[in-house]
């Protein structure tokens, strides 16, 4: 198993109130899924994600993400492991606004310590991946928003991570926009990648080969699309 | 590797992160400029100074002791001034008489008065009564110099420096012509050569006489400086005892008490100015000093305005991998960045500066090696402390956060 979750619970202190996020999450999610979090808001799914994605740990249970455990590590090892095992794609693409499109794809191999000219290679192949080889020198504010959520795609390939995390990647795009970074996705998934993809719309969970649903902290329900 | 690719990064970073913030930038560069040019433009001066006092210094000779009332850089109550008795011809007379390691002993004494020529005058000369003995080591380019005979006769003849004989004769030859100086008329026999300033001082305006012609037209109460012209500078400390002795004797000064003349050389002069001029270096490494620190906290509170501006950025590079070390060095290289850049402008405005004044004033100007590596030194310094905290406070955002912030 790729992901397995024990017993995950969230509290978050506000005031002298305790909310709990989530509680007691039992998931596991294989190598090779598709998979599409749902719920409403405050049902969760930001937290869940945040933890499935290494940016926060859980308050108690055991998160184990490639066979090692990974909920008690410190920021500086959080941050290796997602530098080394996520790709996250955001609502609002999340790009350096002031840095060309290699560049914002080359980041993670920066911090991986990939030399210049190796990094260069790997970026150019991934920005090539999604389509992208003739707009490698613009940034993002001359890029449109669909080229640049395919920039954020490619960042988040680079590294060639095991999981690739997509919090609703289409939210800010139009329909037909939408659709074809969500067929982007499932070439993605047909290549053999893990994506795991928080969205509140229907036919965008659709895409995926499961569907987990959040209330209140709980896994409501956990089927096949 | 790892951590050059971070600094190259970081510098990158910074370089762009200056570039769209020109005049930000700027403004912050701006207290760090100033600093480091006041050390640069006040150092290079100095130098420059040092070099050229000290070169001029050397062609008055270290082999010259100057006896005098007073010692030249010793402070004396105002009592003991009044009552010190002058030095007089009856010292001359002994010193050429009895020191043995001199080979050259020549009074002289000094007075400014104007010197005129037909209808041209020329004010503020300095006027010196001197012997024919030579202990310096000027010459006369035109004419001859004062001669043993003229000293006896106590004729009224003079040799006049370069500017006297360009003020007064221009192209003329001034040689056989007469003068008047305090209504006493005088020949001029001889021109000297071109001899530059000397701590500011017009050495070229001035002219000398015969000293008994002197005393005669000024007056004898004045006290004599005796110029001694040493045999070899090896046997200097010799002679200074030599010399003390037979003034001690001559002044009557009894055993125990302390001299009441001075035995001067150009070496106390130059100790002087040293002091001066350190001095002067110190008050401008505090004046720097101080606009550094200035500097340091502008560039403080920008990197601070940075981070929050950046926090976004901050979050993503935390999300996709970015360790608390990646950042802090990324925002402490750019506040380094900031300030080396301004170091180097200050530079650049510092030897400007100096080169501007040497230019529209008879200082000199050096620029050392040191000196730069200092203004860079402390401006890197700088950056490095007062953008250290800006840095860690990047470093330890939190990533959801940083992420989330609009």
């Amino acid at each position: 198993m790729l992901i397995d979750l024990k017993k995950i619970t969230k509290d978050y202190h506000v005031g002298t109130q305790t909310v709990h996020a989530l509680r007691e999450i039992n998931l596991g999610i294989d190598s090779g899924e598709y998979v599409a979090i749902m719920g409403p808001s405050g049902s969760g799914k930001s937290t869940l994600m945040n933890i499935l994605g290494c940016l926060d740990t859980a308050t108690e249970g055991i998160y184990n993400l490639n066979k090692s455990n990974v909920s008690e590590l410190n920021d500086d090892q959080l941050a290796e492991i997602r530098n080394r095992e996520i790709g996250f794609v955001f609502q609002t693409f999340n790009l350096l606004p002031r840095a060309t499109a290699l560049h914002n794809v080359e980041l993670p191999l920066i911090y991986k310590g990939v030399s210049a000219a190796d990094r260069k290679k790997r970026a150019e192949a991934a920005l090539d991946k999604v389509g992208l080889s003739d707009r490698m020198t613009h940034r993002p504010n001359e890029l449109s928003g669909g080229q640049r959520q395919r920039v954020a795609i490619a960042r988040a390939l680079v590294n060639d991570p095991s999981i690739i995390l997509a919090d609703e990647p289409t939210g800010n795009l139009d329909t037909r926009t939408g659709d074809e970074i969500m067929e982007m996705f499932e070439a993605l998934h047909d290549e053999g990648n893990t994506i795991i993809m928080v969205t509140h719309e229907e036919y965008i969970a659709e895409h995926s080969d499961r569907i987990i649903r959040l209330r209140d902290g709980l896994i409501e329900r956990d089927e096949a699309a | 590797m790892r951590s050059w690719i971070e600094i190259v990064e970081g510098v990158k970073i910074a370089l762009g992160a200056i570039r769209t913030n020109k005049l930000r930038s700027f403004l912050t560069l701006l207290g760090i400029i100033m600093g480091v040019s006041t050390v640069i433009g006040i150092s290079s001066l100095t130098q420059g100074l040092d070099k050229t006092v000290g070169e001029e210094l050397s062609t008055l000779g270290s082999d010259i002791l100057y006896v005098a009332k007073f010692p030249w850089t010793e402070r004396i109550d105002f009592e003991e001034y009044r009552n010190r008795k002058d030095i007089t011809m009856r010292e001359v007379e002994a010193l050429k008489e009895r020191a043995t390691l001199a080979v050259g002993v020549s009074p002289s004494v000094d007075a400014t008065r104007t010197v005129k020529y037909r209808n041209k005058s020329l004010e503020n000369v300095s006027i010196s009564g001197t012997d024919e003995v030579k202990t310096g080591n000027v010459y006369p380019v035109l004419g001859r110099d004062l001669t043993a005979a003229d000293c006896e006769h106590r004729r009224s003849v003079c040799v006049i420096g370069w500017d006297v004989a360009e003020n007064l004769f221009e192209d003329k030859d001034p040689i056989g012509q007469r003068i008047k100086i305090s209504g006493h008329t005088f020949r001029v026999i001889g021109v000297l050569e071109k001899q530059g300033d000397l701590f500011g001082m017009n050495q070229d305006q001035s002219l000398k006489i015969p000293i008994g012609v002197f005393f005669k037209l000024f007056g004898h109460r004045r006290s004599i400086t005796i110029q001694i012209k040493v045999a070899d500078p090896l046997v200097l400390e010799e002679a200074k005892d030599e010399i003390r002795g037979i003034l001690r004797q001559v002044r009557k000064v009894k055993p125990g008490e302390p001299d009441n003349f001075g035995i001067n050389q150009m070496d106390m002069i130059m100790n002087l100015y040293r002091s001066l001029t350190g001095g002067l270096y110190a008050a401008a490494i505090g004046v720097g000093a101080i606009s550094l620190l200035v500097g340091g906290i502008g560039i403080m509170n920008i990197m601070l305005v940075s981070v929050t501006e950046r926090t976004k950025e901050i979050g993503i590079r935390k999300a996709i991998g970015a360790k608390r070390r990646n950042l802090l060095w990324q925002f402490l290289i750019e506040a380094v960045t900031i300030s080396v850049v301004g170091g180097i402008i200050g530079v650049i405005i510092g030897f400007g500066l100096g080169k501007l004044v040497a230019a529209i004033s008879p200082l000199p100007a050096t620029v050392t090696l040191w000196s730069v590596l200092l203004g860079l030194g402390f401006s890197s310094s700088v950056g490095i402390f007062f953008g250290i905290y800006p840095a860690s406070k990047a470093a330890k955002l939190d990533p959801i956060q940083a992420l989330h912030y609009e």
